[in-house]
């Protein structure tokens, strides 16, 4: 159960009662503008105080949000998409969907990670985590769009790649790998966007770019809190005390340059907000892509390889000075 | 730097003239084994075979002819996290440090194997259970780039339990540094060799060990991308004891060949003459053109 439901609920109370309130309020000779003022006054504090300073395993919840918008709502928000399935080999991961798309005027393709909103879904799509076959529908998309030379969007919502038998006799490591370096070295101008939760090596199969663009409250991670948790101190419960530890928030990774651009949410998360939420994200993917066509593509290559070659954090005993980041 | 001089800046070996030390148990069949015959023998039990995991130093002494130019050993672990749990990150490091005579969970540098002069990685799971961190991801990355620009074959032995938690996500962008590399060397007309040793898995396994021309294994090694722990607690059963062995990955279709440790330098020599007879004719071609 995500906690941050249950402190919702006081929340979802009160906006109910204003809602009445008004609805009462119209047309009647007694005016109760009064209360509601008040009511929304109370309003707006609880929801300074239940999401105004997200913990980072906070922001995980939020980032697992079952009300979050998943890929297939940035999907439909798009000006067209006709979908694309199969790895040509074995099977149709539902975990990642993909397919040729419209947005502001340019011809796309786009993939995402799909977590299911309900039991139901998360089950037709194994909580979003992929088998080897989604990455190689992935790779089989990418490789498309450069068939095509048309832009790459990613959407990545994923608490990493299915850990299970099948996964690992159908060669899961090497799915991820090949993935990788498609996506390094892919011809046309590439975007991520992390909309919910980046888990590990699966999450950045489909996340290397040339823009990486996060919201502010996904959260981006070697490993799940539960994971790292697991493996340092044998003990999944300590998500919380990994989450702190791992510097997994939007702002935690602008500073490490791993993130290009934090796309901000609502008070209290994008799901208050989903349909302005998608059109805002869709927006900033638009003047992206129109920005990422002023640069040739052996600039966009080279920008690509340095961002990535930079990125880590060590001594330099010889020097005598810090490495990079 | 000659190969005695660069192994005495390596591993210490005082710590072996301890009476205690000079005998091991072989974890497969019991056997107890004279640490001198075990090294002399590749560490390689006598009677049963099985392979003990290799330090760096060791292998790279078991496979280099002539010299070893070590590479990046300046490239040093940071804390850029800030890590502490029961202990802080820095500590975890020193305490490995000591243990394992390493400064870092891999070594890379130039040699030379049965006449052929490569670019050489090997990773060590003696330090951090050979997790790749920022250090490990920029002394392959230097390794492979250098490959590239001089014209070597690349040859890295993984051994990794996956990408280092307490680097956090710069840990995990070294798999993607690492590949921007290899698909650079792969680009030129170079080999891409790996040999994956006991254990290799998580971001290791999913990056450069799997992007290799040629995967090799050394028998019985485990290999996978999620941790046998993980997948058995997410599928709440047992594992049979054959899954993500080397030989079954073979079985699968996913490496090249399972190899007993006193194979892997010859197979490497051929291979890597292969490929040369590729660069050559090549070579050859661009000059009747």
């Amino acid at each position: 159960m995500n906690p941050l439901l249950e402190r919702e609920k006081g929340l979802l109370e009160l906006e109910r009662r204003i809602d009445d309130l008004r609805s009462a309020n119209e047309g009647q000779r007694i005016d109760m503008s009064a209360e509601i003022a008040s009511l929304e006054s109370k309003y707006r504090q609880l929801l300074a105080e239940v999401f105004g300073s997200l913990s980072p395993w906070e922001k995980v919840h939020m980032a697992r949000h079952p009300r979050r918008p998943t890929t297939l709502d940035y999907i439909a928000g798009l000006d067209s998409f006709d979908e694309l399935h199969g790895d040509r080999m074995f099977r149709d991961d539902p975990a990642i969907v993909g397919g040729f798309a419209r947005l502001g005027g340019h011809s796309i393709v786009a993939i995402g990670q799909q977590r299911g909103r309900d039991m139901k879904e998360n089950l037709a799509r194994n909580f979003g985590m992929s088998t080897p076959e989604g990455y190689r529908k992935g790779e089989r998309l990418a490789l498309l769009a450069e068939r095509f030379n048309l832009p790459l969007v990613t959407f990545v919502d994923t608490k990493g790649a299915d850990p299970g038998i099948l996964s690992e006799e159908h060669a899961q490591s090497e799915a991820i790998a090949a993935s990788l370096e498609v996506f390094a070295a892919l011809k046309v101008p590439t975007l991520a966007v992390v909309i919910g939760e980046g888990g590990s090596g699966g999450a950045l199969a489909l996340a290397i770019a040339d823009r990486v663009l996060m919201l502010e409250h996904s959260v981006y991670s070697v490993a799940s809190p539960e994971g790292c948790a697991a493996i340092l101190w044998g003990d999944a419960s300590k998500a919380d005390e990994a989450a702190a530890h791992l510097k997994l928030t939007a702002s935690d990774l602008r500073g490490f340059g791993i993130v290009d651009e934090i796309i901000p949410e609502p008070l209290g998360g994008a799901h208050r907000d989903a349909a302005g939420t998608v059109t805002r994200v869709l927006d900033r993917i638009g003047a992206i892509l129109d920005l990422l066509e002023a640069y040739s593509l052996a600039d966009l290559l080279a920008a690509r390889y340095d961002k990535y070659r930079r990125l880590g954090s060590w001594r330099d005993a010889v020097a005598g000075s810090d490495g990079a980041t | 730097m000659p190969m005695a001089d660069w192994l005495r800046g390596g591993r210490n070996r005082e710590k072996m003239r301890d009476d205690a030390a000079q005998w091991v148990k072989c974890p497969s069949c019991g056997e107890v084994l004279y640490r001198p015959d075990l090294s002399a023998n590749l560490d390689v039990c006598s009677r049963c075979s099985h392979h003990f995991r290799m330090h760096a130093h060791d292998r790279i002494l078991s496979l280099v002819d002539g010299d070893f130019e070590e590479i990046a050993r300046g490239v040093l672990p940071a804390d850029p996290l800030a890590w502490s749990d029961k202990k802080s990150y820095p500590q975890k490091l020193a305490a490995d440090a000591a243990k394992s005579g390493m400064d870092e969970a891999v070594l890379c540098g130039f040699g030379r194997i049965g006449g052929y002069d490569l670019a050489l990685g090997v990773m060590d799971f003696h330090f951090r259970g050979g997790t790749m961190g920022s250090v490990v991801g920029e002394r392959l990355t230097r390794l492979i780039e250098a490959a590239t620009d001089r014209g070597l074959p690349c040859v890295i032995f993984t051994a990794s339990g996956g990408a280092r938690m307490e680097e956090g996500m710069l840990a995990l962008m070294q798999m993607a540094k690492t590949t921007a590399a290899v698909v650079r060397l792969k680009a030129s007309a170079q080999p891409f060799v790996t040999v994956l040793t006991d254990p290799t898995t998580g971001g290791v396994s999913a990056s450069f060990a799997f992007q290799a021309d040629i995967i090799l294994a050394e028998r019985n090694a485990m290999i996978g991308f999620a941790g046998r722990r993980v997948i058995e607690q997410t599928i709440r059963q047992r594992l049979p004891d054959r899954f993500q062995t080397a030989e079954f990955l073979l079985e699968r279709g996913h490496i090249d060949g399972v190899l007993d440790r006193p194979n892997v330098k010859p197979t490497l020599e051929r291979i890597l003459g292969y490929a040369r007879a590729g660069v050559q004719r090549r070579q050859r071609a661009e000059l009747s053109a």
